[in-house]
Protein backbone atom coordinates (compact mmCIF):
# COMPACT_ATOMS: atom_id res chain seq x y z
CA UNK A 1 0.00 0.00 0.00
CA UNK A 2 2.52 2.36 1.32
CA UNK A 3 5.01 1.65 -2.08
CA UNK A 4 1.73 2.49 -3.88
CA UNK A 5 1.60 5.62 -2.45
CA UNK A 6 4.99 6.46 -2.82
CA UNK A 7 4.97 5.60 -6.88
CA UNK A 8 1.56 7.65 -7.15
CA UNK A 9 3.80 10.56 -5.64
CA UNK A 10 6.48 10.25 -7.12
CA UNK A 11 4.81 9.99 -11.00
CA UNK A 12 3.04 13.57 -9.53
CA UNK A 13 6.66 14.66 -8.98
CA UNK A 14 7.88 13.79 -12.32
CA UNK A 15 7.60 17.39 -14.08
CA UNK A 16 9.26 18.62 -10.87
CA UNK A 17 12.12 16.53 -11.33
CA UNK A 18 12.29 16.43 -15.29
CA UNK A 19 12.60 20.72 -14.86
CA UNK A 20 15.70 20.29 -12.49
CA UNK A 21 17.44 17.93 -14.27
CA UNK A 22 16.84 18.63 -18.01
CA UNK A 23 14.37 21.20 -18.06
CA UNK A 24 16.77 24.32 -19.20
CA UNK A 25 15.25 24.80 -22.16
CA UNK A 26 12.03 24.98 -21.13
CA UNK A 27 12.38 27.21 -18.63
CA UNK A 28 13.88 29.61 -21.17
CA UNK A 29 11.20 29.18 -23.52
CA UNK A 30 8.48 29.69 -20.50
CA UNK A 31 10.62 32.69 -19.85
CA UNK A 32 10.15 33.73 -23.75
CA UNK A 33 6.43 32.80 -23.31
CA UNK A 34 6.28 35.64 -20.06
CA UNK A 35 7.75 37.98 -22.12
CA UNK A 36 5.31 37.41 -25.22
CA UNK A 37 2.47 38.07 -22.64
CA UNK A 38 3.78 40.51 -21.18
CA UNK A 39 4.70 42.39 -24.63
CA UNK A 40 1.24 41.63 -25.72
CA UNK A 41 -1.12 42.84 -22.62
CA UNK A 42 1.30 45.03 -21.38
CA UNK A 43 2.22 46.78 -24.61
CA UNK A 44 -0.32 46.13 -26.93
CA UNK A 45 1.74 44.31 -29.34
CA UNK A 46 0.14 42.28 -31.91
CA UNK A 47 -2.42 40.41 -29.02
CA UNK A 48 -4.49 39.08 -31.36
CA UNK A 49 -1.36 36.50 -32.73
CA UNK A 50 0.75 37.10 -29.71
CA UNK A 51 -1.45 35.86 -26.91
CA UNK A 52 -2.36 32.49 -28.76
CA UNK A 53 1.36 32.00 -29.66
CA UNK A 54 2.50 32.32 -26.38
CA UNK A 55 0.21 30.43 -24.97
CA UNK A 56 0.93 27.64 -27.15
CA UNK A 57 4.49 28.37 -26.09
CA UNK A 58 3.78 28.09 -22.27
CA UNK A 59 1.66 24.43 -23.29
CA UNK A 60 4.47 22.72 -24.84
CA UNK A 61 7.58 23.56 -22.88
CA UNK A 62 5.45 22.87 -19.46
CA UNK A 63 7.59 19.27 -18.31
CA UNK A 64 6.05 16.31 -19.99
CA UNK A 65 3.60 17.86 -21.79
CA UNK A 66 2.23 15.86 -24.94
CA UNK A 67 -0.03 18.28 -26.44
CA UNK A 68 2.12 18.32 -29.33
CA UNK A 69 2.83 14.35 -29.47
CA UNK A 70 0.71 11.99 -31.71
CA UNK A 71 -3.05 13.59 -30.96
CA UNK A 72 -2.30 16.07 -28.22
CA UNK A 73 -4.30 18.99 -29.16
CA UNK A 74 -2.19 21.22 -30.24
CA UNK A 75 -0.66 18.67 -32.84
CA UNK A 76 -4.39 18.39 -33.96
CA UNK A 77 -4.92 22.45 -34.17
CA UNK A 78 -1.36 21.70 -36.13
CA UNK A 79 -2.39 19.15 -38.47
CA UNK A 80 -6.25 20.66 -39.05
CA UNK A 81 -4.89 23.92 -40.06
CA UNK A 82 -1.20 24.47 -40.25
CA UNK A 83 0.29 21.33 -42.29
CA UNK A 84 -2.55 21.87 -44.88
CA UNK A 85 -2.27 25.77 -45.13
CA UNK A 86 -5.68 26.14 -43.96
CA UNK A 87 -5.48 29.09 -41.32
CA UNK A 88 -3.14 31.11 -43.35
CA UNK A 89 -5.34 30.93 -46.23
CA UNK A 90 -8.65 31.62 -43.97
CA UNK A 91 -6.86 34.55 -42.52
CA UNK A 92 -6.11 35.88 -45.71
CA UNK A 93 -9.98 35.65 -46.80
CA UNK A 94 -10.39 38.09 -43.67
CA UNK A 95 -7.71 40.33 -44.78
CA UNK A 96 -8.82 41.08 -47.66
CA UNK A 97 -12.49 41.75 -46.50
CA UNK A 98 -10.98 44.10 -44.61
CA UNK A 99 -9.16 45.92 -46.93
CA UNK A 100 -10.11 48.59 -48.91
CA UNK A 101 -8.65 49.29 -52.32
CA UNK A 102 -10.23 52.29 -54.01
CA UNK A 103 -7.05 54.91 -52.86
CA UNK A 104 -5.46 52.13 -54.91
CA UNK A 105 -7.54 52.47 -58.06
CA UNK A 106 -7.76 56.03 -57.41
CA UNK A 107 -4.09 56.49 -57.96
CA UNK A 108 -3.20 52.99 -59.61
CA UNK A 109 0.52 53.99 -60.05
CA UNK A 110 1.40 54.21 -56.66
CA UNK A 111 0.91 50.50 -57.19
CA UNK A 112 4.61 50.16 -58.22
CA UNK A 113 5.76 51.28 -54.47
CA UNK A 114 4.36 48.26 -53.68
CA UNK A 115 7.21 46.12 -55.75
CA UNK A 116 10.31 48.58 -54.20
CA UNK A 117 8.47 47.17 -50.98
CA UNK A 118 9.54 43.79 -51.56
CA UNK A 119 13.74 44.40 -52.27
CA UNK A 120 14.12 42.93 -48.39
CA UNK A 121 12.87 39.75 -49.48
CA UNK A 122 15.23 38.97 -52.55
CA UNK A 123 18.50 40.76 -50.70
CA UNK A 124 17.90 38.94 -47.58
CA UNK A 125 17.67 35.53 -49.55
CA UNK A 126 21.10 36.41 -50.76
CA UNK A 127 22.09 37.35 -47.55
CA UNK A 128 20.86 34.36 -45.73
CA UNK A 129 22.18 32.04 -48.41
CA UNK A 130 25.71 33.31 -47.91
CA UNK A 131 25.53 32.96 -44.16
CA UNK A 132 24.99 28.56 -44.85
CA UNK A 133 21.20 28.40 -44.66
CA UNK A 134 20.16 26.15 -47.27
CA UNK A 135 18.25 27.15 -50.22
CA UNK A 136 14.66 26.85 -48.30
CA UNK A 137 15.59 27.88 -45.31
CA UNK A 138 16.91 31.10 -47.26
CA UNK A 139 13.62 31.19 -48.93
CA UNK A 140 11.41 30.95 -45.95
CA UNK A 141 13.40 33.04 -43.78
CA UNK A 142 13.34 36.03 -46.58
CA UNK A 143 10.18 35.76 -46.36
CA UNK A 144 9.97 37.71 -43.56
CA UNK A 145 10.42 41.06 -45.51
CA UNK A 146 6.94 40.27 -47.05
CA UNK A 147 5.85 41.85 -43.82
CA UNK A 148 3.08 39.98 -43.67
CA UNK A 149 2.60 36.68 -40.95
CA UNK A 150 0.21 34.52 -43.21
CA UNK A 151 2.70 34.77 -45.95
CA UNK A 152 5.61 34.12 -44.01
CA UNK A 153 3.49 31.19 -42.55
CA UNK A 154 2.33 29.91 -45.47
CA UNK A 155 5.62 29.94 -47.84
CA UNK A 156 7.63 28.62 -44.37
CA UNK A 157 4.80 25.43 -43.45
CA UNK A 158 5.01 24.85 -47.52
CA UNK A 159 8.87 23.52 -46.80
CA UNK A 160 8.43 22.22 -43.63
CA UNK A 161 5.80 19.51 -45.30
CA UNK A 162 8.15 18.65 -47.97
CA UNK A 163 10.56 18.04 -45.14
CA UNK A 164 13.23 20.56 -46.37
CA UNK A 165 13.45 22.92 -43.17
CA UNK A 166 12.64 21.93 -39.42
CA UNK A 167 9.05 22.17 -38.20
CA UNK A 168 10.47 24.68 -35.17
CA UNK A 169 11.53 26.66 -37.81
CA UNK A 170 8.30 27.64 -39.05
CA UNK A 171 7.28 29.07 -34.91
CA UNK A 172 10.79 31.35 -34.96
CA UNK A 173 9.64 32.78 -38.84
CA UNK A 174 6.59 33.23 -37.83
CA UNK A 175 7.31 34.86 -34.37
CA UNK A 176 9.73 36.74 -35.68
CA UNK A 177 7.50 38.39 -38.86
CA UNK A 178 5.04 39.42 -36.56
CA UNK A 179 7.29 40.89 -34.01
CA UNK A 180 8.72 43.05 -36.95
CA UNK A 181 5.69 43.74 -38.08
CA UNK A 182 4.73 45.01 -34.71
CA UNK A 183 7.84 47.23 -34.72
CA UNK A 184 7.06 48.84 -37.72
CA UNK A 185 6.45 52.23 -36.07
CA UNK A 186 9.81 52.02 -34.25
CA UNK A 187 11.91 50.94 -37.39
CA UNK A 188 10.30 53.03 -40.39
CA UNK A 189 10.47 56.29 -38.81
CA UNK A 190 14.68 56.96 -38.50
CA UNK A 191 14.95 55.56 -41.81
CA UNK A 192 12.41 57.92 -43.34
CA UNK A 193 13.98 60.52 -42.11
CA UNK A 194 18.02 58.83 -42.38
CA UNK A 195 17.25 58.79 -47.07
CA UNK A 196 14.87 61.77 -47.21
CA UNK A 197 15.63 65.48 -47.00
CA UNK A 198 13.63 67.98 -45.27
CA UNK A 199 12.97 69.20 -48.27
CA UNK A 200 11.63 66.04 -49.47
CA UNK A 201 9.43 65.52 -46.43
CA UNK A 202 7.94 68.59 -46.87
CA UNK A 203 6.48 67.84 -50.62
CA UNK A 204 2.97 69.06 -50.54
CA UNK A 205 0.86 66.06 -52.20
CA UNK A 206 -2.45 66.94 -53.84
CA UNK A 207 -5.92 66.13 -52.23
CA UNK A 208 -6.85 62.91 -54.00
CA UNK A 209 -9.47 63.96 -56.66
CA UNK A 210 -10.26 60.66 -57.72
CA UNK A 211 -13.53 58.66 -57.54
CA UNK A 212 -14.34 54.63 -57.80
CA UNK A 213 -16.95 53.43 -59.37
CA UNK A 214 -18.51 50.38 -57.46
CA UNK A 215 -18.27 48.62 -60.88
CA UNK A 216 -14.76 49.22 -60.78
CA UNK A 217 -13.95 48.12 -57.28
CA UNK A 218 -16.19 44.32 -58.12
CA UNK A 219 -14.04 43.92 -61.47
CA UNK A 220 -10.61 44.58 -59.35
CA UNK A 221 -10.37 41.52 -57.52
CA UNK A 222 -11.69 39.20 -59.86
CA UNK A 223 -8.87 40.93 -62.98
CA UNK A 224 -6.07 40.55 -59.93
CA UNK A 225 -7.32 36.74 -59.04
CA UNK A 226 -7.09 36.12 -63.07
CA UNK A 227 -3.77 37.68 -64.07
CA UNK A 228 -1.33 36.84 -61.49
CA UNK A 229 -3.02 33.21 -61.13
CA UNK A 230 -1.73 33.06 -64.93
CA UNK A 231 2.11 34.51 -64.07
CA UNK A 232 2.24 32.72 -60.81
CA UNK A 233 0.08 29.67 -60.41
CA UNK A 234 1.91 28.45 -57.24
CA UNK A 235 0.69 31.74 -55.45
CA UNK A 236 -3.19 31.45 -56.61
CA UNK A 237 -4.16 30.44 -52.97
CA UNK A 238 -2.84 33.33 -51.44
CA UNK A 239 -3.67 35.95 -54.33
CA UNK A 240 -7.08 33.92 -54.21
CA UNK A 241 -8.28 34.55 -51.13
CA UNK A 242 -7.43 37.93 -50.37
CA UNK A 243 -9.23 38.99 -53.53
CA UNK A 244 -12.42 36.28 -52.77
CA UNK A 245 -12.36 38.27 -49.19
CA UNK A 246 -12.27 41.63 -50.74
CA UNK A 247 -14.77 40.46 -53.78
CA UNK A 248 -17.29 39.22 -51.07
CA UNK A 249 -17.13 43.05 -49.07
CA UNK A 250 -17.64 44.97 -52.48
CA UNK A 251 -19.94 43.40 -54.16
CA UNK A 252 -22.39 44.54 -51.42
CA UNK A 253 -24.59 41.42 -51.82
CA UNK A 254 -23.19 39.05 -49.11
CA UNK A 255 -22.82 41.00 -45.80
CA UNK A 256 -23.39 37.80 -43.84
CA UNK A 257 -20.47 36.54 -45.54
CA UNK A 258 -18.31 39.84 -45.23
CA UNK A 259 -18.78 40.04 -41.67
CA UNK A 260 -18.35 36.66 -41.02
CA UNK A 261 -14.66 36.75 -43.23
CA UNK A 262 -13.80 39.81 -41.15
CA UNK A 263 -15.06 38.59 -37.66
CA UNK A 264 -15.42 34.93 -37.25
CA UNK A 265 -13.22 33.41 -39.68
CA UNK A 266 -10.63 35.43 -38.93
CA UNK A 267 -10.30 35.32 -35.50
CA UNK A 268 -10.94 31.31 -35.48
CA UNK A 269 -8.42 30.96 -37.74
CA UNK A 270 -6.16 33.46 -35.79
CA UNK A 271 -6.89 32.03 -32.24
CA UNK A 272 -5.53 28.33 -33.93
CA UNK A 273 -3.11 29.00 -35.61
CA UNK A 274 -1.63 30.79 -32.88
CA UNK A 275 -1.83 28.09 -30.30
CA UNK A 276 -0.42 25.35 -32.90
CA UNK A 277 2.72 27.95 -34.30
CA UNK A 278 3.02 28.25 -30.25
CA UNK A 279 3.00 24.42 -29.96
CA UNK A 280 5.91 24.67 -32.42
CA UNK A 281 8.14 26.29 -30.03
CA UNK A 282 9.68 23.67 -28.24
CA UNK A 283 12.88 24.97 -26.33
CA UNK A 284 15.28 21.77 -27.58
CA UNK A 285 14.05 22.91 -31.02
CA UNK A 286 13.53 26.41 -30.41
CA UNK A 287 16.77 27.44 -29.03
CA UNK A 288 19.25 27.59 -31.69
CA UNK A 289 22.19 29.79 -33.43
CA UNK A 290 19.60 29.77 -36.51
CA UNK A 291 16.35 31.25 -34.35
CA UNK A 292 18.79 34.07 -33.38
CA UNK A 293 20.13 34.32 -37.67
CA UNK A 294 16.17 34.18 -38.16
CA UNK A 295 15.66 36.97 -36.09
CA UNK A 296 18.76 38.92 -37.43
CA UNK A 297 17.42 38.46 -40.99
CA UNK A 298 14.08 39.03 -40.49
CA UNK A 299 15.22 43.11 -39.20
CA UNK A 300 17.44 43.27 -42.18
CA UNK A 301 14.40 42.13 -44.18
CA UNK A 302 11.87 45.04 -43.01
CA UNK A 303 14.50 47.61 -42.98
CA UNK A 304 15.83 47.00 -46.94
CA UNK A 305 11.52 46.84 -47.66
CA UNK A 306 11.60 50.63 -46.54
CA UNK A 307 15.18 51.30 -47.80
CA UNK A 308 13.71 50.19 -51.08
CA UNK A 309 10.26 51.86 -51.14
CA UNK A 310 12.37 54.81 -50.22
CA UNK A 311 14.61 55.03 -53.23
CA UNK A 312 12.24 54.49 -55.39
CA UNK A 313 10.43 57.99 -53.57
CA UNK A 314 13.29 59.50 -54.28
CA UNK A 315 13.99 58.80 -58.32
CA UNK A 316 10.08 59.48 -58.50
CA UNK A 317 10.82 63.04 -56.63
CA UNK A 318 13.66 63.52 -59.16
CA UNK A 319 11.89 62.49 -62.52
CA UNK A 320 8.49 64.06 -61.82
CA UNK A 321 10.21 67.52 -61.19
CA UNK A 322 9.43 67.29 -56.76
CA UNK A 323 5.77 66.40 -57.32
CA UNK A 324 5.80 62.88 -55.35
CA UNK A 325 7.06 63.08 -51.56
CA UNK A 326 9.19 60.04 -51.29
CA UNK A 327 7.85 59.21 -47.63
CA UNK A 328 5.24 57.56 -49.80
CA UNK A 329 7.60 55.06 -50.39
CA UNK A 330 7.90 53.88 -47.26
CA UNK A 331 4.32 52.88 -47.26
CA UNK A 332 4.85 50.51 -49.76
CA UNK A 333 5.17 46.97 -47.31
CA UNK A 334 2.68 44.73 -46.17
CA UNK A 335 1.84 46.60 -42.75
CA UNK A 336 -1.75 47.35 -43.26
CA UNK A 337 -2.82 50.22 -42.32
CA UNK A 338 0.19 50.88 -39.92
CA UNK A 339 3.05 51.90 -42.58
CA UNK A 340 0.47 54.62 -44.56
CA UNK A 341 -0.29 55.90 -41.04
CA UNK A 342 3.26 56.28 -40.28
CA UNK A 343 3.72 58.08 -43.87
CA UNK A 344 0.93 60.43 -42.80
CA UNK A 345 2.21 61.20 -39.37
CA UNK A 346 5.85 61.94 -40.69
CA UNK A 347 4.24 64.07 -43.37
CA UNK A 348 2.48 66.10 -40.50
CA UNK A 349 6.07 66.32 -38.55
CA UNK A 350 7.38 68.31 -41.20
CA UNK A 351 4.28 70.16 -42.73
CA UNK A 352 1.50 70.47 -41.01
CA UNK A 353 -0.97 71.15 -44.22
CA UNK A 354 0.53 68.29 -45.71
CA UNK A 355 -1.60 65.00 -45.43
CA UNK A 356 -0.60 61.82 -47.34
CA UNK A 357 -2.78 59.62 -46.00
CA UNK A 358 -5.09 58.57 -48.98
CA UNK A 359 -1.68 58.22 -51.19
CA UNK A 360 0.20 56.25 -48.35
CA UNK A 361 -3.12 54.23 -48.45
CA UNK A 362 -2.98 53.17 -51.54
CA UNK A 363 1.27 52.35 -51.88
CA UNK A 364 0.41 49.92 -48.58
CA UNK A 365 -2.18 48.63 -50.34
CA UNK A 366 -0.11 48.00 -53.25
CA UNK A 367 2.23 46.59 -50.61
CA UNK A 368 -0.75 44.21 -49.52
CA UNK A 369 -0.63 42.89 -53.11
CA UNK A 370 3.16 43.24 -53.66
CA UNK A 371 4.05 41.27 -50.86
CA UNK A 372 1.71 38.45 -51.63
CA UNK A 373 2.64 38.47 -55.99
CA UNK A 374 6.53 38.63 -54.65
CA UNK A 375 5.58 35.22 -52.43
CA UNK A 376 3.98 33.72 -55.16
CA UNK A 377 6.40 34.75 -58.02
CA UNK A 378 9.22 33.47 -55.39
CA UNK A 379 6.81 29.56 -55.19
CA UNK A 380 7.09 29.78 -58.73
CA UNK A 381 10.18 29.80 -60.04
CA UNK A 382 10.91 27.54 -56.79
CA UNK A 383 9.02 24.90 -58.93
CA UNK A 384 10.30 26.11 -62.17
CA UNK A 385 13.83 25.51 -60.91
CA UNK A 386 12.66 21.80 -59.07
CA UNK A 387 12.97 23.13 -55.81
CA UNK A 388 9.72 22.28 -54.96
CA UNK B 1 23.42 25.49 -59.92
CA UNK B 2 25.65 27.55 -57.22
CA UNK B 3 23.40 28.88 -53.90
CA UNK B 4 25.00 32.38 -55.45
CA UNK B 5 23.79 31.61 -59.03
CA UNK B 6 20.16 30.61 -57.55
CA UNK B 7 19.73 33.30 -55.18
CA UNK B 8 20.97 35.79 -58.06
CA UNK B 9 18.15 34.11 -60.37
CA UNK B 10 15.67 34.54 -57.45
CA UNK B 11 16.53 37.79 -57.24
CA UNK B 12 16.25 38.86 -61.01
CA UNK B 13 13.65 36.93 -61.51
CA UNK B 14 11.48 37.69 -58.32
CA UNK B 15 12.18 41.51 -58.32
CA UNK B 16 11.62 42.12 -61.66
CA UNK B 17 8.75 39.62 -61.63
CA UNK B 18 6.99 41.56 -59.16
CA UNK B 19 7.74 44.80 -60.87
CA UNK B 20 6.67 43.83 -64.15
CA UNK B 21 3.33 42.26 -62.46
CA UNK B 22 2.61 45.34 -60.34
CA UNK B 23 3.34 47.73 -63.77
CA UNK B 24 1.12 45.40 -65.80
CA UNK B 25 -1.69 45.81 -62.59
CA UNK B 26 -1.40 48.94 -62.78
CA UNK B 27 -2.55 49.19 -66.71
CA UNK B 28 -4.92 47.47 -65.79
CA UNK B 29 -6.44 49.25 -62.83
CA UNK B 30 -6.66 52.23 -65.29
CA UNK B 31 -8.02 50.65 -68.09
CA UNK B 32 -10.68 49.14 -65.62
CA UNK B 33 -11.50 52.57 -64.09
CA UNK B 34 -12.09 54.35 -67.91
CA UNK B 35 -14.30 51.55 -68.72
CA UNK B 36 -15.98 51.99 -65.25
CA UNK B 37 -16.38 55.73 -64.66
CA UNK B 38 -17.22 56.90 -61.66
CA UNK B 39 -20.60 58.73 -62.03
CA UNK B 40 -22.05 61.62 -59.09
CA UNK B 41 -24.78 58.93 -57.65
CA UNK B 42 -22.91 55.64 -57.10
CA UNK B 43 -19.08 56.34 -56.63
CA UNK B 44 -16.97 56.42 -53.78
CA UNK B 45 -14.76 59.31 -52.83
CA UNK B 46 -11.54 57.46 -51.56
Amino acid sequence: MLEAILAGLSALSEGVRFLSTQGGPNLVMLGIAGVMFYLAVAKGVEPLLLLPIAFGCMLVNLPLSEVMSHEGVLRTFYDMGIGNELFPLLIFVGIGSMTDFSPLLANPRLLLFGAAGQLGIFLTLLLALALGFSRESAVAVAAIGACDGPTVIYVSNLFAGLGKIPEAMVGSLAVAAYSYMALVPIIQPPIMRLLTTKKERQTPMPPVAGRVSPTALMVFPIVVTVITGIIAPKGLPLMGMIMLGNFIKVTGVAGRLAKASENEIANIATLFLGLAIGGTMLGTDFLRKETMLVFALGLVAIVIDTVGGLLLGKLWYLLSGGRINPLIGAAGISAYPMAARLVQNEGQRWDKQNFLLMHAMAANTGGQIGSVMAAAIMLSVLKGLGVI
Amino acid sequence: MDNLTFGLTMLIVGMGGTLLTLYVLTLVITAITRLFPADKAGARRD
